[in-house]
């Protein structure tokens, strides 16, 4: 009868870790870019979680201790990628010029940035936006703002397993910043 | 030396990544104080990483 119990318990814990797919879909993708990446990183977390059942007893929020595992498992795959596929020095991504045009020739802003209403920033359409914005980034400009931003690395950390240098680091992260409040403001602000 | 605008934005975007030295610092200080453009981008650079955490919440 005990027994019955407990293996209750079990399938239920793994159905509800395999409802948390789709979200954990989402993120990865989001992270990775590529959707077979995306997929192996969910799968990796998921029998990771599955293997691991029970150090998840007693915890509250089985998204937050999912999330936790495919963290680690996406910093896995980016360091992969970028072993595999070492970071072109020379690329669109690395240089600013093209920034430059958000600036008149005496280096003010041609479109002065606005005072964002606090009270909008908490509506559902903003988050919508920001994920239409951070879609649109260029591949590495987005991972490495996502890494910094959401991962929480360092920017040394980052440099390192993207396999690029600091100040190329502090370009990315410029300029996906810039784009991002741009694509917000004209995007979304402006409706 | 007083910073532009293009200038202003590059340091502030850097400040979220790095230690800034005391003159950077200064300067940008001294810029804010007198730019609302530059107030409100850095505002909105710190909006933008809430709303980061936000999405990833949801």
């Amino acid at each position: 009868m005990r027994r019955y119990h407990r293996r209750t318990l079990a399938s239920d814990l793994r159905s509800q870790i395999e409802a948390q797919r789709p979200y954990l879909l989402r993120y990865a993708s989001m992270e990775l870019r590529n959707s077979d990446a995306a997929e192996d990183a969910v799968q990796e977390t998921l029998l990771a979680a599955l293997a691991a059942e029970a150090s998840f007893a007693g915890r509250s929020n089985l998204r937050t201790w999912l999330t936790g595992i495919l963290k680690h498992k996406i910093v896995d795959a980016i360091r992969r990628a970028s072993r595999e596929r070492p970071f072109e020095s020379v690329d669109d991504e690395s240089t600013i010029e093209d920034l430059e045009a958000l600036f008149d020739e005496t280096g003010h802003w041609r479109e002065p940035p606005q005072a964002w209403p606090e009270q909008a920033l908490q509506e559902k359409q903003f988050l919508q936006a920001l994920e239409k914005c951070l879609t649109a980034l260029p591949a590495r400009t987005a991972q490495a703002f996502l890494m910094r931003e959401h991962l929480g690395f360092d920017t040394p950390d980052i440099c390192k397993e993207l396999g690029i240098t600091s100040t190329h680091c502090w370009v990315l992260l410029y300029r996906a910043r810039m784009a991002l409040r741009e694509c917000l403001e004209k995007g979304w602000l402006s409706r | 030396m007083k910073l532009s605008c293009k200038e202003a934005s590059r340091l502030l975007s850097q400040s979220l990544d790095r230690e800034m030295t005391l003159g950077e610092l200064a300067r940008l200080r001294l810029h804010l104080t007198l730019c609302d453009a530059c107030r409100n981008f850095s505002r909105q650079l710190k909006q933008l990483r809430q709303a980061v955490a936000r999405l990833f919440e949801q």
